[in-house]
């Protein structure tokens, strides 16, 4: 496979989200608007990113039977430096998102691409998947969040275009499953006739 | 592919034990490096709401009252100019939110005993219902209002505010916290 396909198919074609349907939780929980989703995206495109060039530089320093305890390790410490990192300097982004942050850890994305990928593949291959994995993820709640932002609150990036209330039910819990059910057929649709 | 190593006991111990305490090490040194911004941000939004509720002043007095029913204590941000009290910004809370989480508000007190303004400093009621008491309309009814002779209950339950539409409970949990910071505020010897 070649190193553009490497980045490239993170963000349609094995899309976290829309494809392979991982990481629903914060998924569905943080993206009630855009600058949430897009935040959480970046949270874990960068966790992503520093989990994968470790993993794939120590992969054969690691015996097998210790891998996956070892990978949660290397996982939440880049977790908790974001962590720290946002509480320091983006306090508000930060309470926002809230219990989200530290759920990253378990995060099937970040794991499932340091067991599948980086484990067996060189440090700039990881790089890029990480990369086009954490920014199709990324990409994907930013779009869901926009979606169900300008539905719900009639804000896009919380700028306001309209007055009074919107349609609410799209700000709470079952509207992140409508508007990602019909994200999901859109794609679909896209993926068939493409 | 270069060998991987064996999963020997020898192997594993010493792989782990390098793993966490390089990530220990590594974690402590970021702690070190954002404690200080964390504690400034923290500080900064308390001084933020402060500053929001009660009018300008150049020195402030923080001291801890305890609750009516003695079971935990406000604290009182009593700001001065030149002197003289301008206001009192006082923290409250109420736990009977729509949300478990405590709604914490602050609330400043004129030298006269009347809601200057209050700023919600955390809630996590629902969104575009309950989170609406941030909003100026909700919360503007308030200023300028003594909470001796303006009832701080919702109409249904006979007083003088305007709920929130369909969040009638988060209104309430409002006015709860209010009310226990304006009779805390008595109890300390109010408007003095």
């Amino acid at each position: 496979m070649n190193q553009v396909a490497n980045f490239t198919k993170g963000l349609l074609k094995e899309n976290p989200v829309f494809v392979l349907l991982l990481g629903m939780c914060p998924t569905l929980g943080v993206t009630s608007t855009a600058v949430n989703g897009l935040g959480m995206g970046l949270a874990t495109t960068f966790v992503l990113v520093c989990s994968n060039i470790v993993v794939s530089l120590v992969k054969n320093q690691i015996p097998d039977k210790v891998r996956i305890p070892s990978f949660i390790v290397i996982i939440a410490s880049f977790v908790t430096i974001v962590e720290l990192s946002m509480q320091a300097f983006v306090p508000a982004l930060f309470e926002s998102l809230g219990l989200f942050i530290p759920l990253i850890v378990v995060n099937c994305i970040v794991l499932g691409r340091a067991e599948g990928f980086a484990s067996k593949n060189n440090v700039f291959s990881s790089t890029l998947d990480g990369l086009g994995m954490g920014l199709g993820f990324a990409l994907a709640l930013t779009i869901l969040g926009s979606v169900r932002e300008i539905l719900g609150n009639g804000s896009f990036f919380g700028m306001r275009f309209m007055e009074g209330d919107a349609i609410l039910i799209f700000v709470l819990a079952p509207g992140a499953f409508i508007v990602l059910g019909y994200l999901i057929a859109l794609i679909n649709k896209l993926r068939k006739t493409a | 592919m270069s060998s991987k190593k064996e999963s020997s006991f020898k192997n594993m111990l010493i792989t782990l034990l390098v793993i966490t305490v390089v990530a220990g090490l590594a974690l402590g040194g970021v702690y070190n490096v954002t404690k200080e911004p964390i504690a400034l941000a923290k500080k900064a939004k308390a001084e933020a709401a402060i500053k929001a509720v009660i009018p300008e002043f150049d020195t402030l007095q923080v001291y801890k009252v305890a609750l009516e029913d003695g079971t935990d204590s406000l604290v009182f941000n009593q700001g001065y100019k030149d002197g003289q009290l301008v206001g009192t910004a006082i923290e409250t809370f109420s736990k009977n939110g729509y949300d478990p989480t405590p709604i914490r508000v602050m609330v400043g007190f004129s030298a006269t005993g009347e809601i200057i303004n209050s700023e919600v400093i955390e809630q996590k009621e629902t969104p575009g219902l309950g989170s609406k008491m941030a909003s100026d309309k909700f919360k503007n009814q308030f200023n300028g209002k003594n909470p001796t002779d303006f009832m701080l209950k919702v109409k249904k339950d006979g007083g003088n505010v305007d709920a929130i539409t369909a969040a009638t409970i988060s209104s309430r949990a409002y006015c709860e916290a209010l009310q226990k910071a304006h009779s805390t505020y008595l109890k300390d010897g109010g408007s003095k």
